[in-house]
């Protein structure tokens, strides 16, 4: 009598299939990634660690570093706060009216995702400058736009529009009607219907918005530039302290800060993931 | 107005729709239309002047080489990524995600920094280039790499969600009537995901000619030899010649309103050839 | 059922009546000059294949279509232009439309909180009848999940106990158990049942499942094309249908073109009599499986079929017959013990006929 034995559970990296090339592909893919993603910045690290955890410490506390990494989050915090107002607002007026333009308006929202930041820099800055179109409107009052935190504020709102009006739109757009239907028939006005049915289901898709618009922000550089003033202590960004390291061959400096933002992007990234995560759990279930 | 209950009164829809104007307009709209109008403001003659230098020229040539370099070699990896990431079940494939997904996340400048790291003077291999007389910090090779650093996720991005939309049904039906692997993956799939396969060429070549932050760290600026085009605009303002600027700036908003079009183009078309994501 | 002290539909039931219903979309009149009153208390089901205008009909009685023409009543008061919000119906949706990102008990509790100040409970009072209409719908417990989490069951008995909270003067459903499994909604059918003996409201439903409409409804009313064929008891739909479409939607029967001469009709090699003074001329006979007896043998008023396929149903067998060569095949019930093989040659009574006159 034959005795048929079943394999026992064995550690399968890949489940098998039919189709070919996994190997190929898989490998070229991790190569290209190692060398171009993982590489640097394993060297990045290692190169802050050098430092040692209190070196990076001292590096980051020193005044003028405290002073960018201020200006840098609070200008990006704004920025992004008035995107997740504005840009739900777009995304409101974009899914749910029909008005002529209207596709062509949807289309320039990625502008900033295509218009090279250099190029949204100057133009920036010579809109907001003293003598520029909209800078000259402030310039009788005493405002000054370019060249100020304020400046950066404004560049920061460009680049990051279209993070939340592209999270909350597919949202926005796939809500069911019915739903709205159901708040009317139990009585609500559109009022309670918008902000206590609608809106809030929102606020996952808006939370992922933000936080992309935030970490985009933090280390924007291109479009920030040209508009800043730079002036260290009051208009002066991470990134450019950054490069300014850089120029001075302090390379350990440099790559102190560029660990602590860093740092901040991925406890971002954790943030929008978790969030997900927890929506995707609770609302829309097994 | 009937039906109030289900929707916003009318007044309020054209105030919203008012604000909403204002607001794209003011903060999309002007700066774009700022750059062509600040490049033309002396008119024709100093613009044509700008394009015809040779700092410019050879600044043109190279953006438009290093475009030549890295979106090919971004299109092998985001189709070889796709197919591994979309057709296989294996473990680790959201690590493999994530990774993909890191450029977006650190800023353009810590990219360029890292390969300083790597390859500067002080760097990993510093003195192991030098030995070999190979310049890549402040020389094209530096600048190829940020790039393709920057630009790497957006074909992949593309692709892995509608090819994960596909499935493997095609492919399996294809290799049961006999197709090897490779006529499969031509003869299939490459048709099944050629729309968003331009779309994300579109992108990744639209942010490989504009990238700045990352090219501006490992370049060197030199002029004439490894400045790109976002890097001649940076020089040329900081001469004050602002018109020579935004006359290199009105190229690339070119570049940028025409891949918007192709864009547009894609997602009314040729919606079905994307993901979902990307359906209006 | 649980024993709760909740007052259920606070007042008298009322009456829902459309005179002269119409509404058109472009290119379609989708209700299309109704006239139907839903006595109060009654538990009457909207019959009818897609596109015959019974969600239409339904949405306009609850104040989410305007009509194009015609009124709606509400017991007395005219209803036609009061806004959605203050008809005070009950809706249910076939897929739920609970609030995903609210709690089953903030679901239920839903159309107590937004009502203006002056008329709302105390946020104890409003959790209290949270509570005791999840109890009702036998989902005590259940308060603090979110409608992912549960089963298609529950969720229908969450925006039924969501609609019940504001107690409302009637109850329309569209097409509740449409969405659901074969065997739930069975479960859920008998329930909505007894939970309507309790509570007395005036209910309208919408379906497409005939068995449903004929088993829940005190009446049902077909509808087709956004006209109503027939208002009535099931008893008298399955009996006497009064139209054409009506033979032939309920029930499983088959359609055949004949011809009446003389009182008599030609069919499958025999002559069977038509009802009493029938006019002469082309006409529409329905037959159901079981309105075909099967005859001892050949004779007067009977005729024959040749069996050309069976198959099982239930505890019994049927045969497809073919009478004549271009009429469709009809279907016969047979006890299970009887044995047919293809090609056999039966006879057959007709039982029941349902004759009109071919249009």
């Amino acid at each position: 009598m034959t005795v048929s034995s079943v394999a026992g559970q064995r550690f399968t990296f890949v489940r098998p299939s039919a189709l070919p090339g996994f190997g190929i592909t898989l490998g070229f893919a991790t190569t290209y990634l190692s060398l171009i993603v993982l590489l640097p910045l394993i060297v990045l690290v290692w190169r802050a660690s050098a430092l040692g955890l209190d070196g990076i410490w001292q590096v980051a506390t020193t005044p003028r570093v405290m002073a960018a990494l201020e200006v840098s989050f609070v200008t990006s915090a704004l920025a992004a706060l008035l995107n997740a107002v504005f840009g739900t607002l777009v995304a409101w007026v974009l899914v749910r009216y029909d008005f002529p333009g209207r596709r062509l308006l949807d289309a320039a929202v990625d502008l900033p995702f295509a218009l090279p930041t250099a190029v949204a820099g100057i133009a920036l800055a010579a809109l907001y400058a003293p003598n520029g179109w909209i800078g000259a409107l402030f310039a009788p009052w005493g405002i000054k736009i370019a060249f100020t935190p304020v400046g950066i504020f404004i560049a920061l709102v460009f680049i990051g529009l279209p993070f939340v009006v592209r999270t909350v739109q597919p949202v926005l757009q796939d809500f069911e009607h019915e739903v709205e239907e159901a708040s009317a028939t139990l009585g609500a006005t559109r009022m309670q219907t918008v902000f206590r049915v609608v809106l809030p289901a929102l606020v996952p898709a808006l939370v992922t918005g933000v936080a992309l618009a935030f970490a985009r922000a933090v280390g924007e550089y291109g479009s920030v530039i040209f508009i800043a003033g730079n002036i260290p202590f009051v208009s002066e960004i991470a990134p450019l302290l950054i490069v300014t390291r850089l120029e001075e061959f302090d390379y350990g400096g440099a790559s102190a800060i560029a660990v602590v933002m860093l740092t901040i992007s991925f406890v971002a990234l954790l943030v929008i993931n978790s969030v997900q995560a927890l929506s995707r759990r609770r609302y829309e279930g097994a | 107005m009937r039906e109030t209950a289900l929707r916003e009164s009318r007044p309020l829809q054209w105030l919203l729709i008012a604000i909403a104007v204002a607001f794209l307009g003011l903060f999309l709209v002007l700066p774009l239309a700022a750059v062509f109008v600040e490049a033309l403001r002396k008119g024709i003659e100093p613009l044509l002047a700008t394009y015809t230098d040779e700092d410019t020229v050879s600044a043109i040539w190279l953006t438009l080489v290093v475009a030549a370099i890295t979106v090919p070699l971004n299109l092998v990896f985001g189709v070889a990524a796709a197919w591994a990431i979309a057709k296989f079940e294996f473990r680790g494939k959201s690590v493999l995600i994530s990774l993909i997904d890191l450029p977006f996340s650190v800023s353009p400048v810590v990219s360029g920094l890292t390969f300083v790291l790597l390859f500067g003077a002080q760097g990993l291999f510093g003195s192991l280039l030098d030995a070999w007389d190979i310049k890549i910090i402040f020389a094209v090779p530096g600048i190829v790499l940020a790039t393709i650093f920057v630009t790497f996720p957006f074909i992949a991005r593309e692709l892995i969600p509608l090819m994960q939309e596909q499935g493997t049904a095609e492919e399996e039906a294809a290799l049961t009537l006999g197709a090897s692997g490779w006529q499969t993956f031509v003869t299939v799939t490459l048709p099944n995901v050629r729309w968003a396969l331009l779309y994300g060429v579109l992108l990744c070549n639209a942010r490989a000619m504009g990238e700045f932050g990352a090219v501006s760290v490992v370049s060197g600026h030199i002029r004439g030899l490894t400045n790109t085009m976002p890097l001649q605009v940076e020089i040329l303002y900081n001469e004050y010649n602002f018109v020579g600027a935004f006359a290199v700036a009105a190229l690339l908003a070119g570049l940028a309103l025409v891949t918007l079009v192709a864009k547009s183009i894609l997602e009314w078309r040729h919606a079905e050839g994307l993901s979902t994501a990307r359906r209006h | 059922m649980a024993n709760t002290t909740i007052e259920l539909g606070k007042g008298v039931p009322i009456a829902i009546t459309a005179e002269g219903l119409a509404k058109s979309f472009p290119g379609v009149a989708a209700v299309n000059g109704i006239d139907l009153q839903v006595k109060p208390g009654e538990l009457m089901a909207l019959l009818g294949p897609s596109g015959s205008g019974k969600t239409t009909l339904l949405r306009l009685f609850a104040g989410l279509e305007t009509p194009t023409a015609g009124r709606i009543l509400f017991g007395d008061e005219d209803a036609t232009h009061l806004p959605v919000r203050e008809r005070r119906v009950g809706f249910m949706f076939q897929h739920y439309a609970l609030f995903k990102h609210m709690t089953v008990a903030e679901n239920v509790a839903y159309g107590l909180s937004v009502r203006a100040r002056r008329l709302r409970p105390s946020s104890t009072e409003i959790r209290k009848r949270a509570e005791d209409l999840l109890e009702l719908v036998q989902l005590l417990g259940l308060g603090k999940r979110y409608p992912a989490q549960l089963s298609g069951g529950q969720r229908q008995r969450v925006a039924l106990a969501r609609a019940l909270a504001v107690e409302p003067r009637v109850l329309l459903l569209d097409e509740p158990f449409g969405a659901l499994d074969a065997q739930v909604r069975r479960d859920l059918r008998r329930w909505l049942r007894e939970l309507h003996d309790r509570t007395g409201h005036t209910t309208l439903f919408v379906t497409h499942d005939q068995e449903e409409a004929l088993e829940l409804a005190d009446r049902v009313a077909i509808l087709n094309r956004g006209r109503l064929e027939q208002l009535g008891v099931p008893d008298d739909i399955l009996d006497h249908p009064a139209t054409p479409f009506v033979a032939g939607f309920v029930g499983d029967a088959v359609r055949l073109s004949v011809n009446v001469e003389a009182g008599w009709i030609s069919l499958g090699g025999g002559k069977v009599p038509a009802p009493f003074q029938f006019p002469t001329g082309p006409a529409e006979l329905f037959v159901r499986p079981s309105d075909l007896t099967l005859a001892h043998s050949a004779g007067h008023g009977t005729f024959s079929g040749k069996v050309v396929g069976t198959r099982r149903v239930g505890s019994a067998r049927r045969a497809e017959l073919v009478l004549d060569e271009n009429l469709p095949s009809v279907e016969v019930t047979l006890p299970l013990e009887h044995a047919v093989h293809k090609g056999e040659e039966l006879h057959l009574n007709l039982f029941t006929m349902r004759l009109f006159p071919a249009r």
